[in-house]
């Protein structure tokens, strides 16, 4: 594709700031960018294929490994489609459970996506500021699943586990210093005349072109369309909550950020929200074909003991159809396509990643732009190699 | 939100929205609906491959349906379903962000037949539809840059393909010169 007039310059795979193994071609004249086209795939490891060879539940800890900074926002649609397949609705204490971590697992994801992004254009402190806060979220997802990262937490039909002992508190204290945070990041950045002049009027999309590239999540509402999967089609009970969706109107890397930073802010009123609803109660639903029995049980009662065999040498079967289940993961709208034969393993699965379909849009952002200013477009969409490749 | 594990109830009856997308549907294309199928509050209708992207059209362009947001474009081969003739199915799901509405459209083919692309209907099926290219081996027509996306460029095989086997690959890395 080189020309007299330009040259062809291969951005990535290995390059820090493409977040994982991205690889950019650039055509370019001068500076300028005239073509940029993406090569996915370096990262592929057939997880859709494992998916089909396992059972519902061994399905669980492969989802962990789509997007690895939002591991629960994976095993939540996963879960969410293998119960509506089932017909099932999870206890109130488990749906707000859930809720609770996601959030948490929004605000860990965004985390990252700051640090990262703005060691990517020159701000080295604010990552820094942002592994502290990350730590905490990945304190609490030790607490509760004995896993940093790869926690699996959520399964069919409830949870691994409830909250440890002083889980609340823990929790409590970390939102209540969040705010002040977000407040120190912020000082550091939204000002800064250097973080503007890389940010503002950078990458910007129309609304209507980023509807008919299918970007979702705050890129899509940096344009100014209010399209929230937890507003538009609740899940988990996402409607009894008090939240806000912020929109922009340019859709510049710079509202990307001003939206992020707001999101924190309402899944922190979220959290504080689930924490309030917080009720005892069972964190599974009442089947012993889907919830292995107490261990207790297993002694005294023949049942159990068989169910319990049943569950773990064969698992459990979804009735035959297909169901495709959306959540607004931090990157946007994830989407879970199953397909179940009737049997226990799933047909066909299909992870509708975010980062994938938002990506597709990162040659509209660059063309016509300048170098420097693919690094900020490409942090400000917070993709993450591992959905897109799956 | 019930919090009991009763089944959902009648998972087959319409509300009124899906109706009201069957009924403009039928109104418009009547024969052209193959299958129609709700399960699970989720409308599924299986389209003829040439009816496709004129259903797309005016499912985007009406204005009181206004399916402006493709979801996914996903393969599925049905080798081991029962009914297995057509062979792939292809399956899109579409969203309206002003209706909230989600629907789903499918169609079938058999191994060698192409699918025709809604490139042109929405922009983001491009890479949907390469995966699909790539991962089964379904060819698909009027598509702009038609190349493998996931896979290498030189892969033999389609590794979603159910007789693809799970944990065989064939061994390309060591055939490069060292």
């Amino acid at each position: 594709m080189t020309t007299e007039r330009t040259m062809t310059l291969n951005m990535g795979p290995q390059h820090p700031s493409t977040h994982g193994v991205l690889r950019l071609v650039l055509e370019l004249d001068g500076e300028v960018v005239v073509r940029c086209e993406p090569h996915i795939g370096y990262l592929h490891t057939g997880i859709e294929k494992g998916l089909e060879s396992k059972r519902y539940q061994q399905g669980i800890p492969l989802t962990d490994r789509l997007d690895y900074l939002a591991p629960l926002s994976n095993n939540l649609a996963y879960v969410l489609a293998i119960e509506k397949a089932l017909g099932i609705e999870v206890p109130d204490r488990a749906q707000t459970i859930r809720v609770l971590m996601t959030e948490l697992t929004r605000i860990k994801s965004h985390l990252v996506w700051l640090g990262t992004h703005a060691l990517d254009i020159g701000a080295m402190s604010v990552f820094l500021y942002c592994f502290r806060e990350r730590e905490q979220v990945l304190d609490m997802y030790e607490a509760v699943s004995g896993q940093r990262m790869m926690s699996s937490y959520f399964r069919v039909g409830g949870l691994m586990a409830d909250l440890p002992a002083g889980f609340e508190a823990q929790v409590e204290a970390f939102l209540a210093a969040f705010p002040s945070r977000l407040e120190e990041y912020e000082a550091l950045l939204t000002e800064n005349p250097l973080w503007r002049q890389r940010t503002v009027g950078i990458g910007s999309i129309r609304a209507a072109d980023a509807i008919v590239l299918g970007v979702s999540g705050p890129a899509l509402r940096a344009c100014g369309v209010a399209y929230d999967v937890r507003r538009a089609n609740p899940y988990c009970g996402y409607e009894r909550y008090q939240f806000d969706v912020p929109v922009g109107k340019v859709g510049d890397v710079y509202e990307r950020y001003t939206i992020r930073m707001a999101e924190m802010r309402q899944s922190h009123r979220i959290a504080g929200q689930a924490l309030q609803r917080l009720a005892p109660g069972p964190i599974n639903v009442a089947d012993p074909k889907l919830i292995p029995p107490p261990r207790k049980l297993l002694k005294t009662s023949m049942e159990a003991l068989i169910h319990h065999f049943k569950l773990y040498s064969e698992g459990f079967s979804v009735p035959a159809g297909e169901v495709y289940q959306a959540i607004e993961s931090p990157k946007g709208e994830l989407g879970v396509y199953l397909v179940s034969d009737g049997t226990n393993r799933p047909y066909r699965v299909h992870y509708r990643a975010p980062s994938f379909v938002n990506l597709q849009a990162l040659p509209r952002m660059v063309e016509g732009r300048l170098v420097a200013d693919v690094i900020a477009v490409i942090g400000s969409l917070d993709i993450v190699l591992g959905e897109i490749d799956r | 939100m019930s919090e009991s594990r009763a089944p959902t109830p009648d998972p087959g009856a319409e509300t009124p929205a899906e109706g009201l997308v069957l009924q403009r549907l039928r109104e418009q294309f009547g024969d052209a609906l193959r299958d129609v199928k709700i399960w699970r509050h989720e409308t599924t209708i299986l389209l003829a491959p040439q009816d496709l992207v004129r259903v797309c059209r005016f499912l985007r362009d009406a204005s009181d349906l206004a399916f402006d947001f493709l979801s996914s474009v996903v393969g599925v081969d049905r080798l081991h379903l029962p009914d297995n003739s057509p062979r792939f199915e292809v399956v899109y799901h579409l969203y309206s962000i002003q209706f909230k509405r989600r629907l789903r459209l499918k169609v079938r083919v058999d191994e060698g037949d192409a699918v025709p692309s809604v490139t042109g209907v929405w922009e983001s099926a491009n890479w949907h539809e390469r995966e699909i290219f790539d991962l089964f081996g379904v060819p698909v027509e009027g598509h702009p840059d038609l190349r493998r996306i996931l896979m290498p460029d030189d892969w033999e095989g389609h590794p979603l393909r159910k007789d693809y086997p799970v944990e065989a690959s064939p061994k390309w890395w060591a055939e490069e010169p060292a």
